[in-house]
């Protein structure tokens, strides 16, 4: 028997990112916020110690317990999906801040032509440029409306850098924070990149570059290039977090209430309205309802959409009609690039997780296509994040890898190693898919999330055309051996690539072929918001979180106006 | 005097027990098999140089099982991650770094009992692709992966795996990489990767975890450990050669 509680205005389901920033904006309008986060409370003193590659790197100490929750995960229909039983290709989060204490801060904004991907594609190269099976749609917003969000997330995080990318789309004011220290590693790669005519620039990031104080009051710290951020909360506070600056923001107004160790299992739904959730204390295993006003879901993709689906809200999507909307558009990235053994020996150890140029000039649609079988492309970085031991052992290409030759020369490369990067956009298929699984349960009895995912031919064509060019860039900064990234084939769900996991939520323009709408309203009930990665219709050349709080940041206005006048908000 | 005889006693009971054959390092101490790393000067490295009554550095050895309870399956351990991470010009291989302590340590505890990882069934095969889906925990992959050691030693070569050419041990190793050897309810390529990513992080883990004896894998690859911040040097051309330092070294 569940225990019904005392009804409040919003309810979240997650305290990281999202769940921080529409609790921070509604509370401070007065609003009354309780947000239900199933980790564990933490903050800044907690990262003391946090230089521990083997227990937060490898032993995963923030991220999700798989134990109690994780997904199953096939390659196509007619596989038997399986538990995803450890973590591996992306990397999950759990606790206060979520996978936001953990990311590396490297902060984007998409480009504009992300937003309009369908219109623009079809418009310059015809409708046929990618096959049918292809699920490119329109977001139902320009980037010149999520500008003045985009504006206040990097306000909020202080973000550090340079207005310098020639492709990027039109800020109304500069980054809050200069840009970081430009190392004599990344100047080996702006001057490669200059070399080849193209423009390199600093990297956002949200590893500060000096203390900030945002406008909400929240202090953040500059970074020490301790070269340990992501897998790592940060000691400083000078990586912008959930914790240290929206979650105290809403905790200021007196408006926020946090519970921990609170598992949402369940949106319950009255007619065209949700009511509030069903959620199990993990201490004592009760069960309580909390009634809300508004329900915004604000944990990661994949819960957000597992929890629509237990809860029956909306309609599933069927890859062999692609009728339904509801765990459709799944989309991923793909990792080009190369990696370059020099002669001698660089500072690769010291580092943070956004420190890094990049160049765009073989991103989004900002080179022609026309002659080329796939669209989009990925940004192209130098990252210096901080290379750690157990993880790095770089060995050149035909050397064993373990016994004697292996020692030495995975000890000798460690330092004289760098790798050109891409974030290789990733277009929805309609195989690519997510679901409930039939079989497979979490620790409360509720179906594990499935996901239906491989690489495609896009995929594929991508990551081979820029492979070619990071190849270029390497030997160009004077690399003796460049090893080219391998083929890519079937999408392999255990060595980690990128937590940049997408869709599933998709907001558009329209219920025929979306979840939510542009403010993140889902079409089936006024008073539900769905807020995440999730609601990305593709996945571009970037990191994902500086959309995502955009994104947010829009949902909050749409909240706090459905709160005065109801109904739906476009 | 005494010390000689504290190491011939603490040698026969080496013999005596079939760990090994222990060899006499400088100062008197014994460097077993498995035992300790041995610094020129005579002390133990890792446990803080403790010294006997009368100045002299002695060895305390603080270091015990706390998964294995049968000594020729820790002993194969010990070989098999020396072969992988071994011994050379550079310093210590696996054994001197403490790795099999190590990988004993973590078998104990949550990563041998895969305390995080999703263990419900129903249990499938599965493809490559779909990653580990064994009932079986790393604790029980580990001894059966011992004890398959043995006997592929036993059958191939007539002798016992620590008592094998460093060849032999090669070949049986790669036998298990190549998936060419059985086991049950796990691939030998899986109990393989298991082990060569257990000696590296072993090997490379902050020493607080009993591996990484003296930081010496560290020195070796000149990474600096726990530094607060880099920032003086983050711009410096040169590159920075810094004393390492363990997390054991901040105040608490």
């Amino acid at each position: 028997m569940a225990t019904t509680l005392d009804k409040v205005d919003i309810v979240t389901v997650g305290v990281g990112w999202t769940g921080g920033i529409i609790a921070a904006e509604c509370a401070k309008a007065g609003l009354k916020v309780v947000g239900l986060e199933r980790g564990k409370d933490r903050n800044t003193a907690d990262f003391l110690m946090v230089h521990d590659e083997y227990r937060y790197a490898m032993r995963y100490d923030l991220m999700q317990d798989l134990s109690k929750e994780t997904i199953t995960f096939r390659n196509h229909r007619k596989m038997r999906a399986l538990p995803m039983r450890q973590m591996g290709s992306f990397l999950l989060g759990e606790g206060l801040g979520g996978a936001g204490t953990h990311w590396n801060g490297q902060t984007w904004r998409f480009l504009p032509y992300d937003f309009e991907i369908k219109s623009m594609t079809d418009k310059k190269y015809g409708k046929n440029k990618l096959s049918a099976d292809y699920q490119l749609q329109d977001w139902g917003i320009t980037y010149d409306e999520l500008e003045p969000y985009f504006d206040k997330f990097e306000k909020t995080a202080g973000l550090s850098g340079e207005d310098k990318n020639p492709f990027a789309g039109k800020r109304s004011s500069p980054y809050p924070t200069p840009a970081m220290k430009k190392t004599p590693i990344l100047k080996k790669f702006e001057t490669a990149t200059s070399n080849l005519g193209y423009t390199p620039f600093m990297l956002p990031s949200a590893n500060l570059s000096e203390a900030y104080t945002n406008p909400d009051g929240e202090s953040i710290a500059g970074c020490q290039y301790c070269g340990f951020c992501e897998r790592f909360g940060c000691e400083y506070g000078a990586k912008t977090s959930p914790e240290i600056t929206v979650i105290p923001t809403a905790r200021k107004t007196g408006n926020f209430d946090i519970r921990f160790h609170a598992n949402v299992v369940e949106v319950m739904k009255q007619g065209d309205k949700v009511t509030g959730v069903k959620y199990i204390d993990t201490q004592t295993g009760e069960e309580y309802i909390q009634p809300a006003e508004v329900v915004v879901l604000t944990s990661y993709v994949m819960n957000n959409a597992k929890l629509l689906m237990v809860s029956g809200i909306g309609e599933q999507y069927n890859p062999e009609t692609q009728k339904g909307t509801l765990g459709k558009n799944y989309a991923y990235q793909v990792l080009p690039g190369a990696t370059g053994f020099f002669d001698e020996q660089m500072n690769v150890f010291m580092g943070a997780g956004s420190l890094g140029m990049t160049i765009d000039d073989l991103n989004g649609d900002n080179f022609d296509h026309s002659d080329l079988d796939f669209i989009h492309g990925g940004s192209i970085s130098m990252t210096q994040t901080g290379t750690r031991p157990i993880q790095t052992n770089p060995i050149p290409p035909d050397t064993p890898t373990w016994g004697a030759e292996f020692k030495k020369a995975s000890i000798y490369n460690y330092t004289r190693t760098l790798n050109v990067s891409t974030e290789g956009a990733s277009m929805p298929h309609k195989e690519n898919f997510m679901s409930l699984d039939p079989d497979y349960k979490d620790a409360y009895g509720v179906p594990l999330l499935q996901l239906t995912y491989n690489f495609t031919d896009q995929d594929r064509n991508l990551h081979k055309y820029i492979t070619e060019k990071t190849s270029a860039i390497m030997k160009e900064m004077g690399a003796k051996t460049v090893m080219p990234g391998s083929p890519i084939t079937n999408y392999d769900i255990v060595p980690y690539q990128t937590t940049h996991n997408t869709g599933g939520t998709i907001m558009g323009a329209s219920p025929d072929n979306s979840v939510v709408n542009n403010y993140l309203q889902h079409w089936n009930a006024d008073n539900l918001f769905v807020v995440g990665a999730g609601n990305f219709a593709h996945n571009s050349g970037y990191n994902p979180t500086g959309t995502v709080g955009a994104l947010a940041y829009r949902a909050a206005e749409g909240i706090i106006s459905y709160s005065k006048n109801g109904g739906s908000l476009v | 005097m005494t010390e000689d005889k504290k190491g011939l006693s603490r040698r026969d009971f080496l013999k005596t027990t079939g760990i090994a054959t222990g060899a006499l390092v400088g100062g008197g101490l014994i460097g077993g098999l498995v035992g300790y790393n041995v610094k020129k000067e005579g002390q133990v490295a890792g446990t803080g140089g403790h010294k006997g009554a009368d100045g002299e550095p002695v060895a305390v050895n603080n270091r015990g099982l706390m998964f294995f309870t049968n000594m020729a399956e820790f002993n194969v351990l010990a070989q098999a991650v020396e072969r992988i991470f071994p011994e050379d010009d550079l310093g210590p291989g696996a054994i001197g770094l403490g790795v099999p302590y190590f990988i004993d340590n973590q078998l104990a505890g949550n990563y041998g009992s895969n305390v995080k990882e999703y263990m419900q069934g129903p249990f499938f095969a599965g493809e490559s692709t779909q990653g580990y889906q064994s009932r079986l925990t790393r604790a029980e992959i580990f001894r059966q992966g011992m004890v398959r050691m043995d006997e592929e030693a036993k059958g191939r070569f007539e002798k016992n795996f620590v008592d094998l050419e460093g060849q032999q041990m090669d070949e049986i190793i790669t036998a298990f990489q190549k998936n060419e050897v059985d086991m049950k309810g796990v691939s030998s390529e899986f109990f393989f990767k298991l082990l060569r990513q257990a000696t590296l992080e072993g090997a490379y883990a902050d020493p607080i975890y009993n591996g990484n004896v003296n930081m010496d894998a560290w020195r070796m690859k000149e990474f600096p450990g726990n530094q607060m911040t880099y920032i003086a040097e983050i711009e410096n051309d040169q590159f920075v050669k810094y004393e390492p330092k363990s997390l054991s070294s901040m105040e608490h």
